[in-house]
């Protein structure tokens, strides 16, 4: 992988990362992608169940709930709005969008 | 200990990021089982009202606000929570190296890693700075530290304890479990924490794996596998005398093959920095944590993200950025859950001729402090032994083995989903308890 690919990737993941740290991290996904790969191509001899073997239906599935008991309103709203690095009232406070 | 004799014993090893003074609350909170411990918080593990940073500057100024499930059912039991541990940031890493907050050293040498990524909590048992702990093990997180420090770790069957109130790295895999000095107490604190939870989803029930085979001291070594390049001679030497006390407390040793097992570190380091990847796009400077400024909204992301999160996050955020994308999602994610699952069944069938499988916890002792910084395969190959049993769900057990040197080692035992309770007998005989 060349650092331009690497620098193109921080851009997808929204890091920002200088040339110098791209060129590093482009030989160490060399070494890391070539361990990693050994996974590729070796097929199962049949296709896998999204279950654990002897669990189908029961070990992975999805788990419901009804929608209610919510805590009461407001509870949290100032514990949670005290950690935004930015508000406004009740709101947090970002910067022009459009 | 009080608050200060733990900060002026911590002074060399730096296993605490935070001391807290008395809880004024404390007497409030119930009590129980571990009324009169002192128990300590990897700083992953959200405690209402103090910080909770995951090793991280992006989290550098986080209060909780509110308690993880594992928090409140300390308090219930009486436990008094004493601080929160030092850890690689977002728990990625294997010698606590990685901290935001500075190195931990290994109590039992200060020249040398505790382990990771709960090192913290491993060295703060370890010295005895508080009697047990807790701490987060996404592939060893837990029981390479716990060998590295002499101390008994667990990392339980995946979803016995509830995470809600736990910083996220990969949620296919990650398990809260205890830290402690002996097997009995591993099991008193495992119980304490155990439990459906309705705030997690990924929460099973007690009855969700029956148990299918009635404990017959039978104990499966993975031949192959543990005579694999790159274990120490130490590790193999003790080993073979950790067998050897196996079979003089009346268990029968098995050899076993699990052929895809070696797979299990490739598969690891491609689910893993994927669901990192998605795990972490949360910290955005906008809603909670580090903010740094840029010339619009989105320059505002990427100066975060570019300056909160440390070199091995952002390394592994954009490993996972790549596997996840667009022509490379089916040859690596793809390849790596069909993997997960071969691998899984192939323990599930194991586990219907033994009860136990016993390999070393990690290939060497505690490595020096540096020594693997600068080659990242070369620190998550120290995760060899630990990282099947996250791929697999499966409940996996470090106890201390013996010392090679001044420097202790650690052998894992490893049973079949929901069945903590083989571990705790096997490691209960192991220890003479």
């Amino acid at each position: 992988m060349d650092k331009d690919k690497v620098l193109n990737l921080a851009k997808l993941a929204r890091i920002e990362i200088g040339d110098e740290e791209a060129e590093s991290l482009s030989s160490e996904f060399g070494a890391i992608l070539g361990y990693v790969g050994e996974v590729k191509g070796v097929t199962s001899p049949q296709p896998l169940s999204l279950a654990r073997r002897g669990e189908e239906g029961r070990g992975v599935s999805n788990v419901m709930r009804e929608d209610v008991g919510p805590h009461e309103s407001g509870l949290y709203t100032e514990k949670i709005l005290e950690q935004a690095p930015a508000r406004e009232g009740d709101y947090i406070k970002v910067k022009k969008i459009l | 200990m009080t608050p200060e004799e733990i900060r002026i014993k911590d002074k060399d090893t730096h296993a605490f990021l935070e001391v807290f003074d008395p809880e004024p609350e404390q007497a409030r909170y119930g009590a129980g089982v571990l009324s009169g411990k002192t128990v300590a918080i990897k700083d992953n593990i959200l405690f209402e009202g103090h910080k909770a940073s995951a090793g991280s500057k992006i989290l550098e100024n986080f209060t909780a606000p509110y308690d993880a499930t594992v928090v409140k059912k300390l308090k219930a039991a009486g436990a008094t929570i004493v601080g929160r541990t030092n850890m690689d940031e977002f728990a990625m890493g294997s010698s606590t190296e990685n901290s935001a907050y500075g190195v931990t050293k290994n109590p039992y040498d200060l020249t040398r890693v505790p382990g990771g990524s709960s090192g913290g909590s491993a060295g703060a048992v370890a010295s005895g700075m508080c009697d047990m702990a807790l701490g987060s093990d996404t592939g060893g997180s837990i029981r390479q530290p716990a060998a590295f420090c002499g101390v008994v770790g667990l990392k339980p069957t995946y979803g016995r304890v509830s995470r809600s109130g736990l910083i996220a790295l990969a949620s296919s895999l990650d398990q809260i479990g205890p830290f402690t000095k002996s097997v009995s107490d591993a099991e008193i604190l495992y119980n304490v924490i155990k439990g459906q939870d309705a705030l997690d989803s990924t929460t099973i029930s007690e009855e969700a794996y029956p148990a299918q085979r009635k404990f017959s001291k039978v104990i499966g070594i993975p031949r192959t596998f543990v005579e694999s390049e790159g274990i120490d001679e130490s590790v193999k030497k003790n080993f073979k005398e950790v067998e050897e006390r196996f079979r003089s407390l009346g268990y029968e040793i098995r050899d076993i093959e699990l052929p895809h097992i070696k797979y299990s570190l490739a598969t690891y380091y491609i689910i893993m920095p994927a669901e990192a990847s998605s795990n972490l796009a949360r910290f955005d400077g906008v809603k909670y944590g580090f903010h740094k400024d840029g010339k619009d909204v989105i320059e505002d992301y990427f100066k975060t993200r570019g300056e909160g999160f440390g070199r091995e996050a952002r390394r592994r955020i954009i490993l996972g950025t790549y596997v996840l994308s667009s022509g490379y999602y089916d040859e690596y994610y793809g390849s790596a859950l069909n993997m997960k699952k071969l691998i899984t069944n192939e323990f599930i069938d194991a586990f219907e001729k033994v009860d136990l499988i016993l390999t070393p916890t990690t290939p060497t002792p505690a490595f020096k402090l540096g020594e693997k910084t600068s080659d990242p395969l070369a620190m998550y190959l120290a995760d060899i032994f630990t990282v099947p049993a996250n791929i697999a769900g499966l409940p996996s057990i470090s106890i201390p083995s013996g010392v090679i040197g001044n420097l202790p080692l650690g052998i894992e035992l490893t049973a079949g989903l929901g069945r903590e309770d083989n571990l705790f007998i096997a490691g209960k005989e192991f220890l003479g308890e």
